[in-house]
Formats: structure tokens, C-alpha cells, sequence
């Protein structure tokens, strides 16, 4: 319960942020045909790949000396970045398939 | 600073556009790039901000981009698109493996402690982030075909499920309460969650995996968004957030589609069936490819209902020369696409698309609906609970109350098939039995090869 209140307390900014973005979330993409369940799925998909970010801001206030924790935070930016760059790819193909088909 | 936060502002309101963008079908493409240059941006600045230990480490994070983004490049690249379903999979474990790890090098560079809520909030996403590796994998390894249903069957799923639930949970709130975790305490707490991702992903399988794919999907979304926090970037958390309600979305939409709660679908199987289902009488009649082609050259309007059979047979490329034949004689050709057919949400579209398939001859369900009862002939590949007419008229039938694809006014329904067996479900179809339905047996690809050879010889 503790953790909760200081959660609330410590994050009060946060939390505003969160509830619009849901919101805001569930506005954005109301209304999706079935043409763009995998692209959007995919382009969302690829946009996780945010986590990316995260890895490095860690891996710089990371110990030099500190071996392991620097292995595991490259490894996440390896893989944050497969899941961004590949996501986005795969997405922009797809997308070509659709739009090429349309043009004739 | 302010400028960097300010640029940071602008990635995010240009995700917002990119993502409102790619949900419509003229600006999908656009709003992907938008998206990619939003977090691009995201990335820049994450690289330069100025942090209060700065160590950098500019070495290791140049050397971690270039291999994730040549990896992810060629992967993107070489990717048929048949093997859509499994690549998503794979992506969204590796977004989810990336918070888990960014969990544990907060755990090690803060020596495993934390003040307030902090801790219990890293091990939170420390167990989303595992949970959504290990489930995408489990995924992954379902829809690559390298596990098969069978061999993951794991006992008192549902059990095991709600008590591995309960410990973790419990023991987030513990650590966080002490505010301390040993390593040993950590690496147990790494494997059950872990654990966990199988024991949630394993029982559910087949036609239930577009609704697995989109959950884990919002899941990483959700993790990354929880790593925004520990990390307190406002682009993390608006861009995971995002990504969770989408998925969120697709989700609920599939089980719509499917007519089952979310629940339902994540424990149990099938929800039990009232009464006895309806016991399904008669003889299949069987037709030969070369009575079919006939009967489709002289038919005014066509329509192949595609399922998840088509995508194993890899039937999409040889169904478009047979709708071009068939064009040619002046026969109007459509697909009914209904949303929750094959393995993926949106798994047809993408096949047929890949074929060269024009979109507008996708018809989605309540187009199909009208256009199938002015249909002479419906060609059904590969797909069987989606057509099942006991979902409309068999109250005990588990199926029942699922939206459908209603041949009851077809002309003429052929099923292309390989033997009698039920489809995933294990429901009998009262359709193939019908007086005017017939059945061609044997691989699908083959079948309409055949039904083509004889079709350019009418």
C-alpha cells in the first residue's frame, strides 16, 4: 500500500500523462479496416522498439568498469534495435505491396 | 537542455500523427516514416542529453546500433511475406528482452536497491518484459511451426497460470516493501517470470494466435511505456502507452471476431457448450477440378473464401492466375476476408496482397455477407470454423454466436480440402454435408493448379 502513495506521490506528473495517453491511444486508432491489421500491428510493433532509448540512456550513467552491466545493456540496445529498424522495415515493405497495387 | 527537451516534445506530437496516419489506409505508408523519424529523433537526443553520471560509453551503444540495425535490416528484407505472423513475433520478444534488460542494468547499477516505489516498479517491468520475451517466443516458435500444440500442453494450465500470477505479484510488493533484493532472490524472480510467459502463451493455439499475437504485442507496448518511467523519458512512455492501447484494440477487435471474451480465450480453451451439440448426418459429395472449371467459366460471379489452409498450402499466387482467367471469360471474382481468418490479425490481406491481389476485390465481413448470397460459386480454401453454419443456428454448439461468412444463399459452395477432419475448433461443419456443397479433397495448391490447367482448356 505504502509503495502505491509514494508511487502516486512520486509520479503525479506521470500518472496525468499515462491516463491522456491511453486515451489518446484508443482515440488515434478507433476505426481500423482489415487491410491494416498487420501493417499496423507490425508499425506498432516497431515503435516498442522505443526501448531503445531507454538502454541507452541507462548504458551512459553505466560504471566503465563494470563489465556485465555493460554487456547486458549493448545486448539491449542490440536487440531495441533489431525490434525498431526491422519493425519499421518489414512495415514500409508491406506498405509498398499495398500502395503498388493500388496505383494500377 | 530546453532545446533538447523541446525536440523531444515534437518526436512525440509527429508519433501521435504517424500513428493516427498508419490506421488509415491512404496515409498508412507516410505515417510509418513519420513514426521512424519520430523515434529517430528520440533516439539523437537520448544520445546527447546531459545526464548526471556521464560515462557514455559511446563505444558500446555505436557497436550495439550498427549490429541490431544490419540484423534488423537484412531480417526485414529477407522476410517472405508468408512468414509475417512469426517475424512480428520475434520482433516484439526482442522489444520485450530489451526492457527486461534494461530492468536488470538499473538493478545492477543501483545495487539492487530502491527508495519508495522505485524498486517494485523496475521489478514490475522486469516481469513484463520477460513475460513478453518469452510468450513471443513460445509464439514464435507455434506459428514457425517448430512447436506444435501438442507437445505444449501443460497441466492445470489455468492453475498453474493464476498461482505464478499471485507469487510474482506478491513478490514485486514484497522487494519494493523492503526496498532490497539478493541476487539469488533476483534470479529466481527472473525465471518465474519467465515461467510465466510460457505457461500464459502455451495452451492457447491455432485460430486463437491472432488474438495471442496482438496481446504480447500490447504487452512490450505496455513495458516500454513502464521503462519510460524508470528512465524518465516522456517519449518512452507516450510511444509504449500507445503501442498498448493499439494493441489493446486489435485485440478486443479479434475477440469480437471470434465472439469470446479476452478471458476466455487466455484461460480455457473452449467455453463449455450447452446441451448436446447437433449430430451432423449425410455423405459429402465430391467434384472433379475439371467438372468445377466449368461450372466456374459459366458463372457470373465468384468468390473464394481464403483461411489459414491457403497460407499453408501457399495457394495465394496460382488463386490470382485463376482470377485472372477467369476475368478474362467475364466472371466477376472477389475474396471474402473474414477478420479473424489464418494466424495474425490481417493475415489474408497481406497473403493476397503479396499475390498482387487487388484490395478492392477484399470483401470484409459484412460485404462478403452481401455479396456471397448473390454468389454462384464460393470457393472455400483452406478455411472451416469461419463458414460454420452452427455458429448461427446451433445454440449448443461451441462455436456458437460467432460472427460468420453465411453461404446459406450461395448458389453453389465448393471446399477445397485435404480429408474430412474438423478444423481447429474440432467442430463438425453441417456445411460440407449440404445438398449443395461439394467437396474437391487434397492439397490446395494442387487442386487449383488443376482447376487452372482445365480452366484454360474451357
Amino acid at each position: 500500500m505504502e509503495a502505491i502513495i509514494s508511487f502516486i506521490e512520486q509520479n503525479i506528473e506521470i500518472i496525468y500523462l499515462l491516463t491522456f495517453a491511453i486515451f489518446l491511444g484508443f482515440e488515434v486508432i478507433s476505426k481500423i479496416p482489415t487491410v491494416l491489421h498487420t501493417p499496423l500491428m507490425s508499425g506498432s510493433n516497431a515503435i516498442s522498439g522505443v526501448v531503445l532509448i531507454g538502454a541507452i540512456l541507462l548504458i551512459r550513467v553505466t560504471e566503465p568498469t563494470n563489465y556485465f552491466a555493460l554487456i547486458l545493456a549493448t545486448v539491449g540496445i542490440v536487440l531495441g534495435t533489431i525490434n525498431l529498424v526491422g519493425g519499421f522495415a518489414v512495415t514500409g515493405r508491406m506498405l509498398e505491396m499495398f500502395n503498388k497495387k493500388k496505383k494500377k | 537542455m530546453v532545446v533538447l527537451d523541446f525536440i523531444l516534445f515534437i518526436a512525440a506530437v509527429l508519433l501521435i500523427i504517424g500513428l493516427r496516419k498508419l490506421s488509415h489506409p491512404d496515409s498508412a505508408s507516410r505515417g510509418n516514416t513519420l513514426a521512424a523519424i519520430a523515434l529517430a529523433l528520440g533516439v539523437v537526443v537520448a544520445l546527447i542529453y546531459p545526464l548526471e553520471t556521464q560515462n557514455n560509453n559511446y563505444l558500446f551503444i555505436g557497436i550495439g546500433i550498427l549490429v541490431g540495425a544490419i540484423i534488423g535490416i537484412i531480417s526485414a528484407r529477407k522476410v517472405a511475406m508468408t512468414a509475417m505472423p512469426e517475424m512480428v513475433s520475434l520482433f516484439n520478444g526482442f522489444g520485450g528482452l530489451s526492457a527486461g534488460l534494461i530492468s536488470l542494468v538499473w538493478l545492477i547499477n543501483n545495487g539492487s536497491k530502491g527508495e519508495g516505489s522505485d524498486l517494485g516498479v523496475v521489478l514490475f517491468n522486469l516481469f513484463l518484459g520477460l513475460v513478453a520475451f518469452s510468450g513471443s517466443m513460445i509464439a514464435y516458435g507455434k506459428l514457425s511451426g517448430k512447436l506444435k500444440d501438442e507437445h505444449l500442453k501443460i497441466p492445470f494450465s489455468t492453475v498453474v497460470n493464476i498461482l505464478l500470477l499471485i507469487v510474482t505479484l506478491g513478490a514485486i510488493f514484497y522487494f519494493s516493501y523492503l526496498g532490497v533484493l539478493s541476487t539469488p532472490e533476483l534470479i529466481a524472480f527472473l525465471v518465474i517470470s519467465f515461467i510465466y510467459g510460457v505457461v500464459f502463451v502455451a495452451p492457447i493455439g491455432g485460430a486463437d494466435m491472432p488474438v495471442v499475437i496482438s496481446t504480447l504485442n500490447s504487452l512490450t507496448g505496455i513495458t516500454a511505456a513502464v521503462s519510460g518511467i524508470i528512465t524518465d523519458n516522456k517519449l518512452m512512455l507516450l510511444g509504449g502507452v500507445l503501442v498498448g492501447s493499439s494493441g489493446i484494440i486489435l485485440t478486443l477487435l479479434m475477440c469480437k471476431a471470434m465472439n469470446r471474451p479476452l478471458l476466455s480465450v487466455i484461460f480455457g480453451n473452449f467455453s463449455s457448450s450447452k446441451g448436446e451439440e447437433k449430430q451432423v448426418h449425410g455423405n459429402a459429395k465430391e467434384v472433379t477440378a475439371a467438372d468445377l472449371a466449368v461450372q466456374l467459366a459459366y458463372s457470373q460471379r465468384v468468390c473464394v473464401v481464403p483461411g489459414y489452409g491457403m497460407a499453408v498450402a501457399q495457394a495465394q499466387k496460382i488463386l490470382k492466375e485463376v482470377e485472372e482467367v477467369l476475368e478474362d471469360k467475364d466472371v466477376e471474382f472477389k475474396y471474402a476476408i473474414h477478420p479473424v481468418a489464418g494466424r495474425m490479425p490481417g493475415h489474408m490481406n497481406v497473403l493476397l496482397a503479396e499475390a498482387n491481389v487487388s484490395y478492392d476485390k477484399l470483401l470484409d465481413l459484412d460485404d462478403a455477407n452481401n455479396y456471397l448470397d448473390t454468389t454462384d460459386v464460393a470457393i472455400i480454401v483452406g478455411a472451416n470454423d469461419v463458414v460454420n453454419p452452427s455458429a448461427l443456428d446451433d445454440p449448443a454448439s461451441k462455436i456458437y454466436g460467432m460472427p460468420i461468412l453465411n453461404l446459406a444463399k450461395t448458389k453453389n459452395v465448393v471446399v477445397l480440402k485435404r480429408s474430412m477432419n474438423p478444423g481447429y475448433a474440432g467442430i463438425q461443419n453441417p456445411l460440407f454435408f449440404k445438398d449443395n456443397t461439394k467437396m474437391l479433397f487434397g492439397d490446395a495448391k494442387k487442386s487449383i493448379e488443376h482447376i487452372l490447367r482445365e480452366l484454360k482448356e474451357v
